[in-house]
């Protein structure tokens, strides 16, 4: 009986050093954020402790800076169009790798999902170099090429494990009732796939929003959000830097907010 | 099962033309250009078409390159194991501790969160945290723990480690948890029932089928560390740059692209080994576990 109660006590002592680990962890992770929202109010240059009283002169200093608003404006248009791309072009590509047999599957299967680890840093100079042999001029545009070609694989993944759980059945039926592929496809398979491509359409907007590597190579005079902050950073530290990080931490937490209740509405029949 | 498989007919030809053409144009010429510069011959002002084998040779003969690609493979394994001993047990402690299901998946959630929030500020945050003149340092001195300033916490491989370990854990955690949540219970409970020790249901059964996992988690986590070139400017010291950085300064400033070029078509070919192997080990697990 003793030997019992003293390796319960053991366990006991065991399971609270364990959440002590897991409450160190947590504060690993979070403490940084706390760091990044909470000198965001504090009114002083320079990032030091103790903090030295509340202020909103950097969130104000960020509403009346032009460069930082086209930055803004330029990171979303990047990041819808090449949202759109990656969704018409990832979730054929999904469709061709889940259904069809055709020479050279294996290699596109390669190649369309290489940029899940491939560093954005390859891609990117990959496609400079590409763009300079055709002779086009970086802007934008070729951003936006550069976004949808890394995070293609994205949807691809996401939209191709789904496809691959769905039930066939449903699909022969449809066929056998006389509903022509295309009719099948929009009525049948689209609406089962739905959730998952919104999801992955999502992911792939913030990673875009989010990206560097590859905009680093592919931008001509024109910044992303992402670039700006870059080129901010690297001249010093400023607490402004910290009023823009929580704007964006706050912006994906309605993000993530968004992507719940959808998936979760989608999820009821 | 016998699978259903659409014949290529005309149909199919048009789904599946715009992804073809794309990987094609955007992916497979791309990679091949990069390949044929890495044999070009860099001569001022620009470079100059070649078929030799000058730049690779330069990068395993000059120190400035190998020392560079060492370091970055130092430093991507280490990024990884760390990553291991803290996604680990936090995925350990979510599937196997925690009782409530609403606990788990709000922590789930804990782990995964940061990865939407933008990657250049947990490293921004972090060079302000460790700074000579940052929170770390002015917390220490205020509360009296340390006379002055100190100024090894950043600029050097230590704050390179902590802050992409930081980035990166959650790709550790994700298919670590996903491994050991696929693990029968009724397996674990007639471990204990036979015995066997929970250090040794740990070692013995746990571990083992969560292999797969930890193998996926470590070649991301690996592979991600690696091409990284944000982490090493931000809060890497002057000996801190990595193969990503020396590749950029290749095709910036020092304008050779052929070398850069060569730098890319190692990390290629040593990402896809990296993958390969671990295609491998977890096709090799999964005949030994049947």
């Amino acid at each position: 009986m003793a030997e019992t109660s003293q390796n319960y006590t053991a366990s006991r002592i065991g399971d609270g050093v364990f959440g002590a680990a897991i409450a160190a962890i947590l504060a690993y992770l979070y403490l940084p954020v706390a760091v990044l929202i909470i000198f965001s109010f504090n009114d002083s240059n320079t990032l030091t402790l103790p903090l030295s009283g509340f202020t909103l002169k950097w969130y104000e200093e960020l509403f009346g800076n032009s460069d930082l608003k086209k930055a803004l404006f330029n990171s979303f248009y990047v990041a819808t169009l090449a949202t759109a791309l990656t969704v018409v072009i990832g979730v054929p590509a999904a469709f061709a790798l889940d259904r069809m047999n055709f020479p050279g599957k294996t290699l596109f299967r390669r190649l369309v999902l290489l940029p899940l680890v491939l560093p954005g840093i390859i891609t990117g100079i990959a496609m400079l170099n590409l763009f300079k042999l055709m002779g086009f001029r970086l802007g934008l545009e070729t951003v936006i090429i550069g976004h949808a070609t890394a995070l293609l694989s994205v949807v691809v993944t996401q939209v191709f494990a789904r496809l691959q759980r769905l039930n066939r059945n449903l699909e022969e039926a449809a066929a056998d009732l006389g509903a022509k592929p295309w009719e099948t496809f929009f009525y049948i398979v689209l609406p089962n796939i739905r959730s998952a491509i919104i999801g992955s359409a999502l992911l792939s907007f913030t990673l875009s929003f989010d990206e560097i590597p590859v905009t680093f190579f592919l931008t001509g005079r024109d910044n992303t959000l992402p670039m700006y902050i870059w080129s901010t950073m690297r001249r010093g530290i400023t607490p402004e830097i910290n009023a823009v990080g929580t704007l964006i931490v706050a912006a994906s937490l309605v993000l993530i907010a968004l992507s719940v209740w959808m998936l979760r509405s989608n999820e009821r029949p | 099962m016998k699978e259903r498989k659409l014949p290529v007919n005309y149909l199919g030809l048009a789904v599946l033309s715009a992804p073809l053409v794309w990987a094609i144009v955007f992916m497979f010429v791309p990679y091949m250009i990069i390949l044929t510069y890495s044999f070009w011959i860099k001569k001022y002002p620009t470079f100059e078409p070649a078929f030799q084998f000058g730049n690779y040779v330069q990068i395993f003969a000059d120190p400035q390159y190998y020392q560079v690609l060492l370091r970055t493979m130092r430093i991507a394994l280490l990024v990884t194991f760390f990553s291991l001993l803290i996604a680990y047990p936090f995925a350990y402690y979510l599937v196997f501790k925690v009782r409530s299901a609403r606990v788990r998946l709000f922590l789930y959630m804990a782990v995964i969160l940061p990865l939407w929030v933008s990657y250049l500020l947990r490293a921004y945050t972090w060079k302000t945290i460790l700074g000579s003149q940052g929170v770390l340092n002015s917390f220490l001195v205020w509360s009296g723990l340390l006379s002055a300033p100190t100024d090894v916490l950043l600029y050097n491989q230590f704050s390179m480690v902590l802050t992409l370990t930081y980035i990166f854990i959650p790709f550790m955690v994700m298919p670590i948890y996903t491994s050991l949540e696929k693990i029968p219970r009724n397996l674990v409970e007639a471990a204990s029932d036979l015995g066997v020790p929970p250090l040794g249901v740990l070692t013995k059964v746990i571990w083992p089928l969560s292999l797969p996992g930890v193998l996926a988690g470590a070649t991301i986590t690996f592979c991600l560390t690696f091409g990284d070139f944000i982490a090493p400017i931000l809060v890497g010291g002057p000996d801190g740059s990595m193969i990503s950085n020396v590749i950029t300064s290749q095709y910036g400033t020092a304008l050779n692209w052929p070398l850069g070029s060569a730098l890319a078509i190692l990390m290629l070919v040593i990402v896809l080994a990296i993958i390969e192997l671990s295609d491998r080990l977890q096709k090799a697990e999964r005949i030994a576990t049947g």
